[in-house]
């Protein structure tokens, strides 16, 4: 809060990631329009916003996966790049296995992209999420192949979490296994970030929401102290922002 | 567990393991699950599952013992109060659903005693 010096290389947090006055524009059109932001480790943070807000667009900048137009995106203090993308796992909304891929092969390729993908681990969230190794990943349903994406996301054993739009497709059952999964790799050394357009999905398990509207940051608040000071829940808020009863 | 998104969740986990211990589903000197476990099994943040246990120390209902755990209080005469006190609540949430119906204290009372009286029949 106190930021004086403005510059990079003030004390170093672990596990911090932050925008600072962070810009992409896309034809010309702002997709992420001057956002400051900064996420802190401890913490499960719901990132919402209808289509076209900027959520995925911030996340990929932060997962160093597209380059700001002007701003300054960092990881513990220093800018995104190669190095950060060893400690931050980021789930996209796009399916990215090759189609000859079965379940198992889609770990083994994790684990010869990231260092710190842990196998057993993998195995361990398959179970939980009820796919086998020997499953194709073309014969996956919408909902196991999202499973799937998460549980070789959470395999790692990554500092930040990035999961965008996790329970999109998910049938009830399957969203509780994603939540309990998210929620025992949440402590208080990781920091995880979560977008969804099912609001009611996060509620009870980020405990901290960022509302973004046309690119531009609205508000980054705590959940129970929304809900202690307004009595208002996150889709209440949600509401508030995009619905009619916008402030 | 199904929460009430506009209230505090922690409150409301609280009032749940509140009355399990109650009840005796969690007797005095039970051991209560870890901070993370209890997020886990009841689908919450672990920030708000610290804070469940932060205000049930402060009201004297659980206690941690280092490297231990945190326990259910021991402490018979606290267990009482917190019993009197969810009573309270019930009966002042009746009694404001009485209000509500324009229906008076006397009546409500000659009502409570009425349905005594058919239930022991």
């Amino acid at each position: 809060m106190s930021d004086v010096t403005g510059k990079a290389e003030k004390n170093t947090v672990p596990g911090t990631l932050e925008s600072r006055d962070i810009t992409k524009t896309f034809g010309g059109k702002a997709a992420v329009d001057r956002v400051t932001l900064s996420l802190e480790k401890g913490h499960v943070y719901a990132m919402l916003g209808p289509n076209g807000s900027g959520k995925t667009t911030w996340m990929k900048m932060a997962a160093g996966l597209i380059k700001p137009t002007s701003g300054l995106i960092l990881f513990e203090s220093q800018p995104v790049s190669i190095e950060s993308r060893k400690k931050v796992a980021y789930m996209s909304t796009e399916p990215y296995f090759y189609s000859w891929m079965s379940v198992s092969d889609v770990g083994l390729y994790y684990q010869d992209f990231f260092e710190d993908f842990s196998y057993d681990r993998y195995t361990v969230l398959l179970k939980k999420m009820e796919l086998e190794e020997t499953m194709k990943t073309t014969s996956l349903s919408s909902g196991m192949m999202a499973k799937l994406k998460i549980a070789v996301t959470m395999a790692r054993d990554a500092a930040v979490y990035m999961l965008d739009e996790p329970f999109n497709g998910i049938d009830l059952l399957a969203r509780d296994e994603i939540r309990t999964a998210i929620l025992e790799y949440a402590t208080p050394d990781k920091l995880l970030l979560l977008s969804s357009h099912l609001v009611e999905e996060m509620e009870a398990i980020a405990d901290r929401a960022v509302f973004l509207h046309h690119g531009r940051l609205v508000e980054s608040v705590s959940l129970e102290e929304m809900r202690e000071e307004r009595g208002l829940s996150m889709a209440d808020r949600y509401r508030q922002i995009y619905g009619h009863g916008e402030e | 567990m199904q929460y009430d998104a506009n209230a505090p969740i922690w409150l409301q986990v609280m009032s749940s393991l509140e009355l399990d211990m109650v009840t005796g589903k969690r007797p005095p000197g039970e051991k209560l699950p870890g901070g993370r476990d209890l997020a886990v099994q009841y689908g919450i943040n672990p920030n708000t599952a610290s804070r469940v246990y932060q205000e049930l120390e402060r009201k004297g209902l659980c206690e941690t013992r280092r490297g231990l755990g945190t326990f259910v209080t021991t402490d018979g005469a606290r267990l009482e109060g917190l019993r009197r006190e969810m009573a309270q609540r019930a009966v002042s949430q009746f009694l404001s659903s009485m209000d509500h119906l324009g229906i008076s204290r006397t009546e409500a009372a000659r009502m409570i005693l009425e349905e005594e009286k058919i239930c022991q029949t």
